[in-house]
Order: structure tokens, then sequence, then C-alpha cells
């Protein structure tokens, strides 16, 4: 991560240091993933273009951009465009603002008028994501309409069928349904981005008027921020942790001192009020799947009676992982990731001492640090760093604090056992290993585009090329479910092999580290030697790819018993298993 | 205000916006003479120079501009701080 380029930004830094900062990006370069995004522009896109690489190359995405000539958004996405079908976009952003609004209801037009012309304006977006979506069947981000710099009407601008904000209000929540009910399609909201960085100074005049800025240029940096959120997003990249300090940053004062009745937190005084707001904002990120840990210098007790404050909102239970103790913090934070089968970078963590924050960016630079205040500040730069934007929300985001704890009773089952295999066997599993179905497409794809470490090619996908190759004979794909008397741990496996001549590649092999060691991996390869006996093939061609993350399967295909045919400079290797002969190897998972 | 000091400043601002410790100003650089200094990169550098001046360019002095003399003639006049 680079620091000018991390939450909360200065963006008239950046935007003066920008070729310098793409300079140093590009020199650390490793293990990024290639993007296509088109830019189809109703105002002037250079800056904007120019600052989001920045932003996603920060997050490990390296994109390459298609720019449409100045204000031909509608053209490039309606009539036939030969460079951009050849530059087969993979998310095509549609720039316009209040700006490009070509209908305007007139002083004193009644409201049958004024909804016409409505309906008019509205169309012609709608036309534009229909034909992007059939021509291209990519993600569509979409900005939404801003306020205008001046009012003619005053207030009298809302409320009234000729005003002209009423109109564009009107105009957002046309796009807000269509948005509700179209997957692969979202709302960039400047109309909320613009309001908060302040309407006056986000409308620059001399900006438009000079450069055909649609915002001022100092703005740039928080657009291309707030947009490159929803693109990290889309491809996976949220953070998945929020890993927080006690004293003085869930609870004003310090447990070990104060004890449990002097800290504040609750609604008695002004500061626990403050604090409360912060506990029950953080608790509501269980709800998108974010998991919750404790890293604080305090003594185990003292911390758990902190958070069993009969105030607070969060208690010990909403934690997945409680590290209190007095060793270092950076310390602390890497065995939660190693408990959680997670990896530090998907950390963001939370400390109002600017000190531990310092020792942790300094000893475990992938960990995201957070830097604030107050409570107040904390909520605002949770929000506004993005880590967390939610584009898609599975059954299953809700439900991962649960299964994370319910890990935590099987590595307790696991200590009474004097066999692996007899505490596999106790855990009674059950395995549903099928193809993909629309239904659980969603989770398959967040699963894909997130998992880093059990991952043999760490292909990515969109989630309209994942439905293209849901749909196509020339794959066999296998999603896998796993549930044992602990819980149900969800879609945790994913293969995809392309067939060819009796042969299968496998084009991806993935699986979640929540369920290392279960044997899931043996009753996925099972079930795909099954599958290629009913389709006739012979072979299975195995690829893995290293990454600076996926060393644990580097011998994956060697467990599996396939016969290593190649490994080049770089250690990509090859491997090929002949499907006759081949004896099941699961024995300890039930499937379906 | 002392034209030195503007220069030497503004030749910081100029270094940072086109990534070039080389760059040397003297007060008949133009955009010719600096690489990268095109119509769409004088958008950041003008925005720059307010920045580090606190001062604003009124849109005719923005497109007027022809060498870094001229800035620097407008900047002695009305810069808040160097």
């Amino acid at each position: 991560m680079v620091k000018e380029l991390t939450y909360p930004f200065d963006g008239d830094e950046i935007m003066q240091k920008k070729k310098k900062l793409l300079r140093v990006l590009k020199e650390h370069e490793s293990g990024a993933v290639p993007l296509r995004i088109a830019m189809l522009g109703g105002s002037t896109t250079h800056d904007i273009i120019a600052v989001l690489e920045l932003f996603l190359r920060d997050r490990g995405i390296v994109p390459a951009f298609y720019e449409s000539e100045y204000a031909q958004y509608f053209n490039d996405a309606v009539f036939p465009n030969k460079e951009l079908e050849e530059f087969k976009p993979e998310i095509v952003f549609i720039h316009t603002t209040s700006r490009n609004i070509e209908e305007k209801p007139k002083v004193g037009e009644d409201g049958a008028a004024v909804a016409e012309k409505l309906e008019r304006e509205y169309k012609r977006y709608e036309k534009m994501w229909t034909s992007i979506s059939e021509k291209y069947g990519c993600t569509v981000i979409q900005n939404n309409f801003e306020l205008p710099p001046e009012r003619l009407l005053g207030n009298r601008e809302v409320g009234c069928a000729y005003g002209r904000i009423d109109f564009i209000t009107r105009l957002n929540c046309k796009m807000y349904d269509y948005a509700q009910s179209h997957k692969n399609f979202y709302i960039h909201d400047i109309n909320y981005l613009s309001a908060a960085y302040g309407l006056d100074r986000w409308h620059e005049l001399r900006h438009w008027h000079l450069y055909k800025y649609a915002m001022s240029v100092s703005a740039i940096p928080d657009f291309a921020y707030s947009l490159s959120s929803i693109i990290c997003s889309v491809m996976g990249r949220n953070k998945k942790v929020l890993a927080l300090d006690l004293d003085n940053t869930l609870w004003g004062g310090v447990i070990g001192d104060d004890g449990q009745a002097g800290i504040e937190i609750g609604s008695e005084t002004s500061e626990g009020q403050s604090f409360k707001r912060l506990q029950e904002f953080i608790k509501a990120h269980k709800e998108l799947g974010v998991l919750l840990t404790v890293c604080s210098k305090n003594d185990h007790e003292n911390a758990i009676s902190g958070l069993e404050h009969p105030d607070g909102a969060l208690k010990p239970d909403d934690f997945a992982c409680i590290k209190a103790n007095w060793d270092e913090k950076w310390r602390n934070l890497n065995e939660s990731a190693q408990e959680l089968n997670l990896l530090p970078e998907s950390f963001v963590f939370v400390d109002d001492n600017p000190v531990e924050r310092d020792i942790v960016r300094a000893q475990s630079p992938e960990i995201n640090v957070l830097d604030f205040e107050t409570p107040e500040e904390c909520i605002r730069a949770i929000d506004r760093c993005g880590y967390f934007e939610v584009t898609s929300l599975s059954a299953d985001d809700a439900a991962r604090g649960e299964m994370y704890k319910a890990n935590a009773q099987r590595a307790e089952a696991e200590k009474k056992f004097e066999s692996y295999d007899d505490f596999l066997l106790s855990l009674e599993m059950k395995a549903e290993i099928r193809d993909f179905d629309e239904v659980h497409l969603p989770r398959i794809t967040q699963l894909t585009n997130k998992s880093n470490q059990f991952n043999v090619t760490t292909k990515r996908y969109t989630q309209s090329e994942m439905e293209a190759v849901a749909a196509d004979n020339e794959h066999i794909r296998l999603c896998g479910r796993l549930e044992d008397k602990f819980g149900d741990n969800g879609i945790v496996s994913v293969v995809i092999g392309r067939k060819e001549a009796e042969k299968l590649h496998i084009e991806l092999w993935l699986m979640s580290c929540r369920v290392l060691k279960r044997d899931m991996e043996y009753a996925m390869l099972d079930t795909l030697v099954g599958e290629c006996r009913k389709q006739g093939i012979g072979e299975i061609v195995g690829y893995y790819y290293p990454t600076k993350k996926n060393a644990m399967v580097k011998e994956l295909f060697g467990d599996f018993g396939f016969e290593k045919v190649s490994e080049d400079a770089d250690g990509n290797t090859v491997w090929r298993l002949k499907v006759e002969g081949y004896a099941n190897k699961n024995k300890a998972i039930n499937v379906n | 205000m002392d034209k030195e000091k503007i220069k030497a400043r503004l030749n910081e601002v100029f270094r940072d916006v086109f990534d070039d410790e080389g760059i040397e100003l003297s007060e008949d650089t133009t955009a010719d003479d600096i690489d990268g200094w095109d119509s769409l990169e004088h958008i950041t550098l003008i925005s720059a120079v307010e920045k580090a001046f606190k001062m604003r360019f009124t849109m005719k002095e923005v497109s007027g501009m022809k060498n870094v003399g001229e800035m620097i003639d407008i900047l002695a006049e009305r810069a808040k701080k160097i």
C-alpha cells in the first residue's frame, strides 16, 4: 500500500504527484490482476482515468482503459464500435453527470409534460445499459446525477412539477429501480459524494469552462477512489476483518484501571453515546460478512469484562477471535490471521493509538491501518475507506461469523481424538457437489475472486464471465458445499475444467481455507473423475501457477496422484492424471 | 515579491508534476521545452501552482500564458505564499 493513496488522502497531493506515484506503483508491481475498463464520458475523463489507475494498482489490479472521445458516451454505448468490441471491456463505466441531462423542465410546465420528458431522458440511459449488456455482457457502473451548482427557483426546485432538482431526483430514482432489478449493474453515487465533499467546492466552474471537467480537479481523487471501491468489490478485493483495539477505541477509558463501571459506553454521557454508536456501526458490519476480532493490550479477563458491559453493543460472542494480552499487536494480528486461515492483507486494524498504528504499519505493511482520533472519525474512516464496499451480498456473508465460530468448536473437538481420521469421521460431514446453478453463481464468483491461498491458477472471473462459463457445454463445473455436525460451511470449493479432445484442462481449482484438512478436495476430485468417466474423458490436465500466496497447493496435483509433465523457469507446472484406474480417495465425507 | 524565490518554488512544483528532477526553469521555458507538458497536464500544473502559491489564475490567464516568465509575473503580483 502506498501511503499517499491510503484513505484519508490529500487529493491535491495525489494530483500533483500522480506521475511519480504511477512510477512507484509500477516498480513494485507483483502478482497483479489485469482488468479492461471502458470509460464512456459525458465530460473530460483524462485525469479520472489517471488517478483511478493509481488506486486500482494500489489494490493489486492493473487496468487497461478504453476512453471514449469527448462526450461520445451515448454513441459508444449504442452504436457499433469496432475498437470497443475488440477491446472486450470487462467493466463499462458511464461517466455522465447533471451536465449531460438533455431534457429539462420549463418553468410553468404541467406535470404530464414533465413526466414525458423524464421518461424520454431516462430511456436514453436504459438504452445504453441494455445495449452494453447485450453486446459485451459485462459489468456496468453508472454515475447517478449530482445536484446542480445553482438554483433558479430556490427551495421551489423541489416539490414542484417543473423544479429542476425535483426532476433530477426522480431521474435518479428511476436509475435505482433499474439497479434493483438488474445484476452486474451498479450505481456510482456521486450525488452523495458531491454532498459529502461540499457541493460548492465540487462545482469548480472554472474547471468546467476551461477543461470540461464536471467537477473540481481537486475532487478527482475522491471521485476516483469511490469508483475504485466499487471495482475492487466487484473483483472480490474487499477486506474481510475488522481487528479492533479496546481501550479508548471501543469505549472511553482503560478497563484495567477504571473497571467495568468506570468505562464510558452507553447512553449516560455524550462520550459514552459516541462509543456506543461506533460499536453499533461495527456490529452492523457482521451482517455484511465482515469478521470482527479483538487486538488489545489487556488482561484477557479485563477485556471480556469490558465487552460484557451491559450498555455496550458488542459482546464477546460477536468476535471470531479475541487477542487480549501484552504481546506486540502485529504479532497478535498475524496470529489471528493464521487461526482464521486468512491473509494479513485482509485485515483492517482499528486503534486510537497512533504509535501502535505505526508499529503495525512498519512490522506488517500488508495490514491496512485506519487513521482517526475520535469515535466519530473512526466511523467515518470505516465507511469512507471503502474496504467493505458492498456490491453483492450472498446468504453466506451474513452467516460467516457463525461459520468461524463453528470452526473454533471443531478445533476444540479435534483435541479429544487420538487419530485425525477418527476426528474427521466424528464430524459427520456431508457434502453436496454439483454443477453450478443460478442461485449460487454470485457466491461462486465471490469465492473465486477472493481465494488466494488454496487456488492453483488464481484465475479471476467477473460475474458475467462466470455466467458464460455456467451456460456453455465446453466446461465441466463443480461447486461443493460442506456441512458437518457443527454447522453448514456453505459453498467452499469450485472447480472448472475445459473439455478438449477427450482431455479436461483444469482452469480453476480452489477451496476456502475454512475447510482445510477436511478431505473436501478429495471429495471434489472423486466427483470430477466420475463426471469425466460419464462424458468419455480419458485424461485430466492440471496446471499450477505460483503466486506469492498459493504455495500451499504447489504439490496438490502430485498429492492427488497426477504425474508431473513439465515445469518452466517460473515454477509453472503441468500435471496429468489418467481417469482409468483412478480409485476414490475420500473416506470421511458423505457426498450428495 | 521576489521573482527568484518564486522561480525556485515553481521549479519544485514543475519537478513534482512532470516527475523529472532535472527540470531547471528559466523565464523563457515553454511547454515545448518540457517533456509531458501538454494541454492535459497543463491542468494538473495550473492546479498545483495555484495550491502552492495560494492564488487562482483567471480563465484568461490559464489559456493565455506563453512561457514561465509570464507565469512568474502573474505570481509576483498575486501570490499569497511562496
